[in-house]
């Protein structure tokens, strides 16, 4: 006849104890009076003797383990007597031992696993302590009339009832007394290993924010130029995907005010500023997980819709997790256009080791003063980031004005 | 339409009826020369005379027992015990005699006999006369048990109890015979088998009866102000239980409480949420709740009597409890 081991109590107030070490393996012969396992209280560790004869059969718990007093921990049993190991190791299961204080210190917990499903879960109704769902007559009897099912309503009465008003609520399409009652997507906590793009943006930008002494001019861009000659242009384009966008007026802006001021087309190298021979201009990108920024080479010297079209192609192999290394390498200076979203303006985090970057927010028809007439304009607003080692606000400031008056002028840009 | 007090009812009944049919008679302990300790039957013995006023000896059984004979023999008595914990000297007779005889005699006799007795606790009597022991009587078959608020009701079920042939513990409450109400004029009648609802609602449903009546209305205004409105239903009779009007009032409001003098352990709020929970088990919000009398000797201290007797504020909290708020 088997005789099941469990955790014992070795004290008045013990609820659980640690298991040691076991002094008897598997298959070991055992008799009654044998000293079998040792257990840790809070007061002492004490040895656990045999309480039958017969064969360790199996043990269900590892020396370590904190366990609740009173659980399965292995089987004693005679040599020929066939146990069922599988179920029994399932009845000790049940009460799951958590590492000791000891282990827990040098064995990491696990991160959580990222979540595997986008699909919304419905909030259930929170059970009471028993797990019951408790539910008044009335209450059960208008949710079946109604086909409510009971466990996407939250109780509102004692230990979780749920009762008619609670019903009424949820039929009326939920109120704060039952936020359960509205279907809502559940948030993914838990822990999410950074990718390689996550860790080298935050390497990257963390060195330039905390190393790069930024300061940021801000420029309002009349627009409206721009957008007309964007809107001839394109009218002569005809395939429909080498339209121009306001993002390829920029980046050839910038690179031709750029060629106006060298001094921000360059490099930090800690002991002196190195000047680029060529105008690259990089564009932030967003991909998924981060960001990337494509190089157009050469931008100054590049028609708009050749940088267009540049763009287009290094943003859709980025996004496509295909970029090739010549997308990515060699930017001189960074455009950063969030105007897309509706941004009005923002600052950019310089990318180092280049000197400034450019952002821009939404053009957006706003009231301005012309002669002293208040009429409808188009405006967009860029600023500079730029590095105070480096540069200076005057310079940087006509590096902004010489920009604004290329985008205000567009046909500065076609030449 | 007259204000009358609850005494002033009842004494109205009682003359009229008297007046109507010379077979009923009165008998109890002082209700004649004197008036009746209550005095509802002042001036009863000057006009109708000792042979159908009379003054009894000190024995509820032999008051009650006297009266069942009467009834026996074609009379239509009405005793008067001075309070209903005196009934318990009577016990017997009442119980076993004037519930059973009927029953144990094949039909061959009824028993038109009305015993009058005040219930209820609160005036500083001590504890063995101050008992509202009204669910044990209306536990046995063949007795009626009514217990009226009203200065109307008091009237109208006198008069229908003195028009019928089944014998009635016609419980009165000693603190109620000053209660003023409107009563209509002319021969007014109410049925000794139907509870009635007091106050329209539609929140919660109070069931009540006799003195509790009116801490429940004052109660039903106060959770007014709340903005909950409570329904109250007066039971008026305990045997036969009209449940009709609590269930109707129930289904609506799904919730209840049951408000009574007496002891909560198996006393009328116990067989009224029986009942609820049998007939009317699908409707409920709430398990239905009771508010009744500590269980206690009532105490003699004023304060402490107070205390263990169910009130205005108790029935408040017990309504918004059921109300989940």
């Amino acid at each position: 006849m088997s005789e099941l081991i469990t955790l014992p109590k070795l004290g008045f107030d013990m609820a659980e104890g640690t298991l040691v070490r076991w002094l008897k393996q598997v298959g070991d012969s055992v008799k009654k009076g044998d000293v079998l396992l040792e257990v840790e209280t809070d007061k002492a560790t004490v040895e656990v003797e045999a309480l039958a004869s017969g064969l360790l059969k199996g043990t269900f718990a590892e020396a370590g383990s904190v366990l609740p007093v009173g659980t399965l921990i292995g089987v004693i049993a005679g040599a020929e007597e066939k146990v069922d190991l599988d179920a029994l190791r399932l009845q000790a299961g049940g009460a799951e031992a958590v590492p000791a204080p000891v282990a827990k210190a040098v064995t990491p917990a696990p991160a959580a696993p990222p979540p595997t499903s986008a699909t919304p879960q419905p909030a259930v109704a929170v059970p009471a302590s028993d797990g019951m769902l408790r539910v008044s007559p009335i209450a059960q009897r208008m949710a079946a009339q109604a086909g409510v099912d009971l466990k996407l309503v939250r109780g509102s009465g004692p230990e979780g009832r749920i009762i008619k008003r609670d019903i009424e609520m949820f039929m009326a399409g939920g109120t704060p007394a039952q936020p359960a009652a509205v279907a809502r997507p559940q948030l993914a906590a838990g822990s999410v290993p950074a990718s390689r793009l996550r860790k080298a943006i935050a390497r990257r930008m963390t060195e330039s924010k905390t190393a790069i002494p930024h300061f940021y001019l801000t420029v309002d861009v009349d627009m409206a130029d721009a957008l007309r000659a964007r809107e001839q242009l394109n009218a002569m384009l005809e395939a429909a995907d080498a339209k121009l966008s306001v993002n390829d007026f920029i980046v050839k802006g910038a690179a031709l005010a750029l060629l106006k001021f060298p001094n921000l087309n360059a490099v930090y190298r800690g002991d002196a500023v190195e000047l680029m021979a060529q105008v690259h201009v990089g564009v932030a990108v967003s991909v998924p997980g981060g960001l990337m920024t494509v190089v157009v080479r050469d931008a100054d010297a590049k028609p708009l819709a050749t940088i267009g079209a540049e763009v287009r192609a290094m943003a859709a192999r980025a996004r496509a997790g295909k970029v090739q290394p010549a997308d990515i390498e060699g930017s001189t200076f960074t455009t950063s256009n969030l105007g897309m979203y509706g941004i009005e303006h923002f600052a950019a985090i310089i990318n180092p080791p280049e000197v400034a970057i450019l952002a821009t927010g939404a053009v957006q028809a706003v009231p301005v003063v012309r002669n002293g007439q208040v009429v409808p304009g188009t405006i967009m607003r860029a600023t500079l980031s730029a590095d105070h080692r480096v540069t200076d606000g005057a310079e940087a400031a006509q590096f902004m004005q010489y920009f604004k008056q290329l985008l205000e002028q567009p046909m500065r840009l076609l030449v | 339409m007259a204000t009358l007090t609850v005494r002033e009812a009842l004494s109205q009944a009682l003359w009229e009826e008297m007046e109507a049919n010379s077979k009923i008679i009165l008998l109890g302990e002082e209700i004649g020369v004197w008036g009746g300790t209550y005095a509802v039957t002042r001036g009863f013995h000057e006009h109708f005379g000792a042979e159908r006023v009379r003054d009894t000896p000190i024995s509820e059984s032999a008051i009650v027992g006297a009266a069942i004979g009467a009834a026996m023999t074609g009379l239509r008595p009405v005793a008067e015990l001075m309070t209903i914990n005196f009934a318990f000297s009577a016990f017997d007779m009442i119980v076993n005699q004037a519930a059973k005889l009927h029953y144990m005699f094949n039909g061959q006799v009824n028993l038109p006999l009305i015993i009058r007795t005040p219930s209820g606790g609160g005036r500083q009597l001590g504890a063995t006369h101050s008992q509202t022991p009204d669910a044990i009587f209306a536990h046995f078959p063949g007795l009626r048990v009514v217990a009226p608020a009203t200065p109307r009701d008091s009237k109208g079920m006198l008069k229908q109890a003195l028009r019928q042939n089944d014998p009635v513990l016609f419980i009165e409450n000693a603190t109620l015979y000053q209660q003023r109400g409107d009563v209509p004029d002319g021969d007014l009648t109410v049925p000794l088998d139907k509870s009635v609802m007091a106050r329209e609602g539609k929140d919660v449903t109070l069931v009540t009866y006799s003195k509790m009546y009116y801490a429940t209305m004052k109660a039903a205004e106060q959770l007014a102000v709340a903005g909950i409105q409570a329904e109250v239903i007066d039971l008026r009779c305990l045997r036969p239980l009209d449940m009709a009007p609590v269930v109707e009032s129930v289904k609506k409001t799904n919730r209840a409480v049951v408000v009574e003098e007496g002891w909560m352990s198996y006393g009328v709020g116990a067989e009224v949420s029986a009942r609820l929970h049998s007939e009317c088990f699908d409707y409920l919000d709430a398990p239905v709740k009771r508010v009744a009398q500590s269980e206690v000797p009532l105490p003699y201290n004023q304060r402490l009597e107070q205390m263990a007797l169910p009130d205005q504020e108790k029935i408040v909290r017990a309504a918004k409890e059921v109300l989940y708020v």
